[in-house]
């Protein structure tokens, strides 16, 4: 009888043991080694760093820290105008996701129920299609002959062809269209659980629409707002297909440098370096994230 | 409760779907364009479909990604629903706040710092790049997402009915396979088509951690799109558009007969 508790003991044991070792093997150990790798120098060899980790040397391995790439990051002038400029775009991006994706929710949350699981369908839809062929469809549309100024040209509304391809406006359709799911189903789903008659109380009081929104709608969504926002800004930020097929080469992301580094320039410890950047520049949102989920799943009935 | 839709809100929703639907239609359409040019319509054809099949490299790329889809998917929807069932179920065990960072960090992360780190990862163990890899690397990013899907109906889950099973004399394991398992299972088919899809469309995941022996379709379509537009890969996502949507179509229909059966037999 012993022998079988400990059994079912040991089983038991296995279910959070063993997707919580794959996720230290294969998750936290690749970030320790960033962190390592970023501190190495790079060499023309093959994989292109010298290591600085002799597993039986603790202190030859803190002698040989060098902080060579992260005083290269800061020296060039490049790395701190790509992380502003990465932190605006993923800004600009989320406002302007909420603008978009506000009225969207909020229409859903509006229409007859029979209708809603539809309408949530149809807004996860796209996310199943590919992303990178999302992302494609917008460069013939984009393009200064292609389909937007076809049609503009057609009813009249342009004369000149439309150059938005290649340019920060390109990014900002990518991001907002690629992204619009992610903003618009936790706005929906605290929108829909929004008391009616509570606009209909303030109304009553002989509150305005426009105020009624800004002093009931808005602070009851504000879980979805937060949550949505973090959700578009933290990929934003080191978005890296978005910029690449639509900003053109003038777009200056940090997620984009890192591939450039990694690829073209084959120095694998300023990358890394570059991918702790990325990282401590999302340290605060990320956990600002995990809360806020953490707290909406518990929260559930 | 009385919810009227305001021309306002019917112009937003028209907008906002249109918005989110033309671009895949174009796409759609000017994939049988007869002429080169991908954006001047030159009548309607369908040889960009022939020429496509035609692609041996696409099509070996296309078979590669199916197969690490399936495998990562597979993988990732057991190790999720572990991980889910850890998190609902287990209470407070030593390491809980490190497991649930380590379940939320990959969500968010950007993909180029976990692809990244997952190459530095496997250079350090000395693995050869190529189709394992990832695989795995799929896999440790999907299985967060299955985590979260399970882990969301585990909450809403009523536990009454696995006390009943064990009061009356089931074994926990059996509980589990009679009782949890058919009612999680609608949760846990839909963490696995999240995984596998999130596998098929992964660019930069795979790029990173892609040896000379796997190319996947993604890194294929992307080298082609980086030379300009190609009727062929608008002629790959139409086809790729079409299987989604489809497959859509086919959950969503058969969820509905299966929520109707259920309400039929509870009268």
């Amino acid at each position: 009888m012993v022998e079988r508790s400990l059994t079912r003991c040991l089983a038991a044991g296995l279910v959070p043991l063993v997707p919580f070792l794959w996720l230290c093997v294969l998750f936290l150990v690749p970030f320790l080694i960033v962190l390592k790798i970023s501190l190495s120098d790079p060499a023309v060899a093959q994989p292109p760093y010298t290591p600085v980790f002799d597993w039986s040397d603790i202190a030859g391995f803190f002698s040989q820290l060098d902080f060579e790439n992260f005083g290269l990051l800061v020296e060039d002038d490049l790395y701190f105008r790509a992380v502003l400029s990465s932190v605006r775009i993923a800004a600009v991006s989320t406002l302007l996701l909420l603008l978009v994706g506000f009225p969207i929710a909020y229409g859903m949350a509006r229409a007859p129920e029979r209708h809603r699981s539809l309408l949530v369908a149809l807004v996860i839809l796209p996310f199943w299609t590919s992303f990178l062929i999302r992302i494609y469809a917008w460069i013939a549309i984009l393009k200064p002959e292609g389909l937007l100024t076809q049609a503009l040209m057609g009813i009249g509304l342009i004369s000149e062809p439309l150059d938005i391809l290649n340019t920060e406006t390109a990014v900002y359709v990518g991001i907002v269209y690629a992204y619009l799911p992610f903003m618009v189903l936790p706005l929906y789903a605290t929108l829909e659980k929004m008391d009616d008659t509570l606009l209909e109380a303030a109304l009553d009081l002989g509150s305005t629409p426009w105020r009624s929104f800004w002093t009931i709608t808005v602070p009851l969504a504000m879980p979805g707002i937060v949550a949505g926002s973090l959700l578009c800004f933290i990929p934003a930020v080191g978005e890296f297909v978005i910029p690449d097929l639509l900003g053109g080469s003038e777009t200056l992301m940090i997620g984009r440098q890192l591939w450039s580094e990694f690829f073209s320039n084959r120095d694998w410890p300023l990358a890394s370096a570059v991918a702790i950047l990325l990282l401590l520049l999302l340290v605060v949102p990320i956990v600002i994230y995990r809360d806020v989920e953490a707290r909406r799943v518990e929260a559930r009935p | 409760m009385n919810r009227r839709l305001s021309l306002f809100n019917v112009t937003s929703l028209v907008l906002g779907f249109a918005f989110l639907y033309l671009p895949i239609l174009l796409l759609v359409i000017y994939s049988f364009n007869a002429s080169r040019l991908v954006t001047v319509w030159g009548g309607f054809s369908t040889q960009w479909y022939g020429a496509l099949f035609r692609n041996q490299a696409l099509m070996e790329a296309a078979w590669v990604t199916l197969r690490i889809a399936l495998l990562s998917a597979t993988i990732a929807t057991v190790l999720g629903t572990l991980a889910a069932l850890a998190l609902t179920r287990y209470g407070r065990f030593p390491g809980r706040t490190l497991f649930t960072g380590m379940v939320y960090a990959p969500m968010v992360m950007p993909e180029v710092i976990t692809g990244l780190s997952l190459l530095l990862f496997f250079v350090a163990i000395d693995l050869d790049r190529g189709f394992w890899t990832i695989t795995l690397a799929h896999t440790t990013l999907t299985m967060c997402f299955v985590t979260v899907v399970v882990q969301s109906r585990l909450m809403t889950f009523d536990r009454s009915l696995e006390e009943a099973a064990m009061d009356l004399g089931a074994p926990p394991l059996r509980t589990f396979f009679t009782v949890t398992l058919p009612l999680i299972a609608p949760s846990i088919v839909a963490g696995f088509l999240l995984a596998f899809t999130l596998s098929m469309d992964d660019l930069v995941i795979a790029s990173f951690n892609a040896g000379p022996g796997a190319t996947t379709l993604p890194i294929k379509i992307y080298s082609q799109v980086r030379l300009g537009l190609s009727p062929e890969v608008n002629a790959a996502s139409a086809i790729l558009i079409g299987i989604v949507t489809l497959g859509v179509i086919a959950a969503t229909l058969i969820s509905k007969r299966s929520a109707l059966r259920s309400s039929k037999e509870a009268h």
